[in-house]
């Protein structure tokens, strides 16, 4: 194991996780190897993506939809699938 | 203080009463039941002012244990045999994620065959799992242990669950004349508790249980490691601290006329009673026979052990529960505190499932006319 990592006595009892400590963790990079490509003049800002995307992969601008966090998202097309005017469609990677 | 007759199981249920813990989440078993029995009696009765939650399984028993613990309430919860092999899965999260559980345990034998009685084997199935086990002699000692286990448990040094076994039946359902704190005292020295990084503080919020890989996972297990080292000397602490407001001494070992003892006993929980009058026995004809009893099974005072068996040429471990394939568990953990030691080890294993054993067996063994396995039926291989 690298050196640089903490030692037992520097990390959190048990692991505990709080804020700031966790590096960012980016989840994005296993996707199936399709993503959502997403045409803007087609949104209706229902946020029916928002609300059931698995990742909490959408990001809002207040109650409007600002794009996906490509970080996070798995690929798992349901914001494509919910999308009800068809502003979002898989591509591939 | 006046003595009053009490089963361990009704002592152990007052103790608790004068405890108050904010959360007992509990599943009922033979020999455990008299606990929960007596202690949601106590809270109908507005002595205690408990959530007690009734849940569906001794694996959810520990299971909301954790929940409740890690979000910054005082936790009890009590099992026994299967019910502890349920809960297995969930006491070594329970260590894991530092949660100062009190457990009261009433030792019972494991199946199969099925059985009811005492034996070890439930304690020893968690053995490596990094709880805190503390085995009582006695109905009184049950009551003092669980009052230590609670200070023991929230030390933020410590912070991990801790069993105080008492052997099925032997303890639990035998009433002895035990004295008892008064409630001011007991919530004087159990005092108020704040648990580190609680869940429901919203205002610093914690993520508790993460995954850790393998660049992670050694260094968290070795957290608990050091948890019990510190658990180590703090038992011997809290015993002295308990032992002035009882006049009875708690420590991780109890030596009994092992000062100039030539040869001594080892044993865990109520079998020691037995020992210590077969101990005067001998004594009075003569031969220079000792007992220690281990009160922290763990953490395992493996120093303190080899230092009080330091004087003698003998030691006779005995075992209530069997490790098939390998030397029973307390014998294997003398024999490791006493390796390199000159003196003769050896180990006999007795009371699997409830099994009686009788001073005559003790005397037996003190004659070295005892095969391995204490008043076994059949010859035994090896002998």
């Amino acid at each position: 194991m690298p050196a640089e990592l903490p030692g037992w006595q520097e990390l959190p009892l048990a692991g505990t996780v709080v804020p700031g400590l966790a590096e960012r963790p980016r989840t994005g990079s296993y996707r199936t190897g399709v993503r959502p490509a997403v045409t803007d003049a087609l949104c209706v800002d229902c946020l029916l993506c928002w609300i059931y995307c698995p990742d909490s992969a959408v990001i809002l601008d207040g109650t409007s939809f600002a794009g996906i966090d490509l970080e996070h998202c798995k690929g798992c097309e349901i914001c494509a699938e919910v999308c009800p005017t068809g502003a979002i469609e898989m591509v591939a990677e | 203080m006046t003595a009053q007759l009490m089963t361990g199981g009704e002592v152990v249920a007052h103790a608790m009463a004068q405890i108050d813990p904010d959360v007992v989440p509990v599943y009922p078993i033979t020999p455990q039941t008299p606990i929960i029995q007596h202690f949601a009696k106590l809270v109908a009765d507005g002595r205690a002012a408990t959530e007690i939650v009734n849940v569906e399984s001794e694996h959810s028993a520990m299971s909301a244990a954790i929940g409740s613990a890690l979000a910054g309430a005082r936790t009890i919860t009590a099992t026994s045999s299967q019910g502890l092999a349920l809960m297995a899965e969930v006491v070594y999260i329970a260590a894991a994620m530092r949660a100062p559980v009190v457990v009261a345990v009433g030792n019972r034998a494991l199946s199969g065959p099925i059985n009811i009685h005492c034996d070890h084997s439930d304690s020893m199935l968690v053995r490596d799992s990094g709880v805190i086990q503390l085995f009582a002699e006695n109905v009184q000692e049950a009551y003092d242990a669980m009052l230590l286990a609670v200070r023991l448990a929230e030390r933020s040094d410590v912070l991990l669950p801790v069993f105080v076994c008492q052997d099925g039946f032997t303890i639990t359902h035998s009433a002895e004349p035990v004295e008892l704190l008064d409630d001011e005292t007991v919530r004087a020295f159990i005092g108020d508790y704040t648990l580190p990084m609680p869940l429901l503080d919203v205002e610093r919020p914690t993520s508790k249980g993460p995954f850790a890989m393998p660049d992670y996972y050694f260094e968290l297990r070795h957290q608990q490691v050091q948890a019990m080292a510190c658990a180590l000397p703090a038992i011997d602490e809290l015993g002295w601290e308990l032992a002035r407001l009882t006049g009875r001494p708690f420590s991780a070992i109890e030596p009994y006329r092992l000062d100039d003892a030539e040869r001594a006993f080892i044993c865990l929980g109520s079998t020691a009673g037995l020992v210590k009058d077969v101990v005067d026995e001998l004594r009075d004809a003569g031969e220079r026979f000792g007992l220690l009893r281990i009160c922290s099974f763990r953490p395992f005072p493996e120093a303190a052990v080899a230092d009080a068996l330091a004087g003698v040429s003998e030691a006779i471990v005995l075992d209530r529960a069997e490790a098939p394939g390998a030397r029973a568990p307390l014998y294997a953990d003398v024999a490791a505190s006493l390796f390199g030691a000159d003196l003769e080890l050896r180990g006999h294993v007795y009371g699997l499932g409830g099994r009686e054993l009788h001073p005559d067996d003790v005397h037996e063994i003190a004659e070295g006319r005892c095969g391995l396995y204490v008043g076994l039926r059949g010859a035994s291989w090896p002998a």
